[in-house]
């Protein structure tokens, strides 16, 4: 039993000290560095010196009306592309589990292509096909995709395209593991096929499709990558445009660590409580 | 009838889905001018070689680094994380060993922490050790992946069957060599998955290089190109570099996932599903 103990610890020692060395660790100190604020002292020649603020760096970040700002960015970016994605996905997902779909393979592989494309490089490649003179969206579209009023479909655009096949494969695996004597069940009972794709299918493949959602939604609250990229082609998206851009120009553009961590903190906080809603919600609507 | 329409919606999403990489295709051909005269998804007058003796001439040949360095971070990175997920999920779902549940808890939070948040700490702790701008700045925090232990101990509990271990033991085979020898290639299924969700993880992850890295030689390809293209608007000529760079960078991994189909298909279907 000694021997088992030992080798258990020697197993999970590599991950313990990376866990703890780098996810613990920084929480922690975010969390310290989240109650202290730099502040010169006297007449500013000693330099700055780290002061205690309390709950100081929390309010200002809450007050500030470029964080309320980003908040609201990545709130609407939510309520607009999770859904939209899923839903497309589990639609593209229950036609490809339909009876008459040929080349099953040669579909689910062409949409899961954009998964294996670096997140930069896809917004590189919208952002040239958004361009107007460059790519054909800004013609074909009949607006400009890279203004002010069009950079949010822009965005979920992107994240829907990167995505949606990842999922398309997820819930198609799902639909497969459907017992086929319920689906059999339901032919003989003269249930036509999208009849049983709402009131069968759908509701099996509930779990599944929840924890997508967490993971979607954990996904686009730290949204960041897809802005990063299009700044560089449009004015339209502000160096504080969702909240994770807002930890990065806190932190490392104007180097004001206490208001970054808190605005960390924050963010982490949220999307904790949000995917523990979430998966609440999910097990009591199951049962 | 039916039949017809499926398969129309169908296509339509596949050519959502394939159309963005026709154009990276076709805009590889181009030199800067033909972006503006030729159509789209037209191919230009076949720039395609000077194009890439562009690319890998630029900035001293730094194209090149950035190759190996992704190449080191991601792959590397994930073949290394991946077997330290599966030892540690193993153990965690095998033996019994004090603090097993708290490292357990603290795995599951660790999933849940958004790695924007960890980036600014991250930064002043590779500060205070004087490694910011080096290699393992970068691809010592990329290792940790809580979620894949996650997933390793689900792949433990549902592949390995107590009894096999009960008669590696018997035989006298210590633990250390029981995980090696048995329950390692039992897990094989499961280390393939956590490793290609790891190696897409790193391959993507920006904003730990972006924050940690100054010297464009320690750049992996994302971020390279990345700052390549925030000089787009004031000079055109870095438009043709990207863009063939991006199919240089897209391309080993688009064959990767077509010859690895089998691999992600059934992977991600246990990794989903559980």
């Amino acid at each position: 039993m000694r021997r088992r103990r030992g080798a258990g610890f020697t197993l999970v020692l590599p991950f313990a000290v990376l866990l703890v060395l780098t996810v613990l660790v920084p929480v922690l100190y975010t969390v310290y560095l989240s109650l202290f604020t730099d502040r010169l002292s006297g007449l500013g020649f000693d330099g700055p010196r780290q002061v205690f603020v309390g709950m100081g760096n929390y309010l200002s970040v809450l007050v500030d009306r470029a964080f309320g700002q980003s908040v609201l960015t990545v709130a609407l970016y939510a309520l607009v592309q999770v859904p939209v994605m899923l839903v497309l996905a589990l639609v593209l997902a229950l036609l490809l589990d339909s009876a008459v779909v040929r080349l099953r393979q040669v579909w689910t592989l062409a949409l899961f292509l954009p998964y294996a494309v670096p997140v930069v490089i896809g917004g590189l490649i919208w952002a040239y096909l958004y361009s107007p003179g460059v790519g054909p969206l800004a013609s074909l579209l009949g607006f400009d995709p890279l203004s002010g009023r069009g950079i949010l479909p822009a965005v979920v655009n992107i994240a829907t395209w990167q995505w949606v096949g990842y999922n398309v494969v997820i819930f198609y695996t799902a639909l497969r593991a459907v017992p086929k004597e319920i689906l059999e069940a339901a032919r003989a009972d003269g249930a036509g096929p999208v009849r049983t794709a709402l009131t069968i299918k759908v509701p099996l493949v509930r779990p599944t499709a929840f924890v997508a959602l967490v993971f979607t939604v954990i996904g686009s609250l730290q949204l960041f990558t897809e802005p990063l990229v299009l700044r560089s082609f449009t004015g339209a998206v502000t160096s504080t445009w969702t909240p994770s851009l807002y930890v990065y120009e806190s932190a490392f553009i104007t180097n004001d660590y206490g208001r970054a961590a808190a605005a960390s903190v924050l963010l982490a906080v949220v999307s904790a409580v949000l995917s523990a809603l979430v998966m609440r919600l999910s097990t009591r609507r199951y049962r | 009838m039916r039949k017809a329409s499926v398969h129309l919606v169908l296509l339509l999403a596949a050519l959502y889905s394939v159309l963005p990489l026709v154009w990276l295709v076709t805009s590889a051909t181009k030199s800067l001018g033909e972006f503006s005269t030729t159509s789209a998804f037209a191919f230009g007058h076949w720039n395609l070689g000077a194009n890439v003796s562009a690319l890998f001439d630029q900035d001293g040949g730094v194209f090149l680094w950035w190759i190996r360095n992704s190449l080191l971070y991601a792959g590397l990175g994930a073949v290394l994380g991946s077997l330290i997920c599966t030892a540690a999920g193993y153990a965690i779902a095998k033996l019994s060993f004090p603090g097993r549940r708290l490292l357990f808890a603290l795995t599951l939070a660790g999933v849940l922490v958004p790695t924007t948040a960890l980036a600014l700490p991250l930064y002043l702790l590779a500060a205070q050790l004087h490694v910011v701008d080096t290699f393992w700045a970068v691809f010592l925090p990329l290792l940790t992946n809580p979620f894949g232990v996650y997933l390793a101990r689900v792949y433990a509990d549902a592949a390995v069957p107590g009894e096999v271990l009960e008669a590696s033991r018997m035989d006298g085979a210590g633990e250390l060599r029981t995980f090696f020898t048995v329950a390692l290639p039992m897990m094989r299924p499961g280390l393939v998955t956590v490793l290609l969700f790891q190696f897409v993880g790193i391959w993507n992850n920006v904003f730990l290089p972006l924050v940690m890295l100054t010297d464009p030689r320690l750049f992996p390809m994302s971020l390279g190109l990345f700052q390549w293209s925030t000089r787009v608007t004031q000079f055109p000529q870095y438009t043709p570099l990207v863009v063939t760079g991006s199919l240089l960078a897209v391309l080993p991994l688009v064959i990767a996932f077509i010859v690895l189909q089998r691999q992600w298909r059934s992977g991600l279907a246990t990794g989903a599903v559980k």
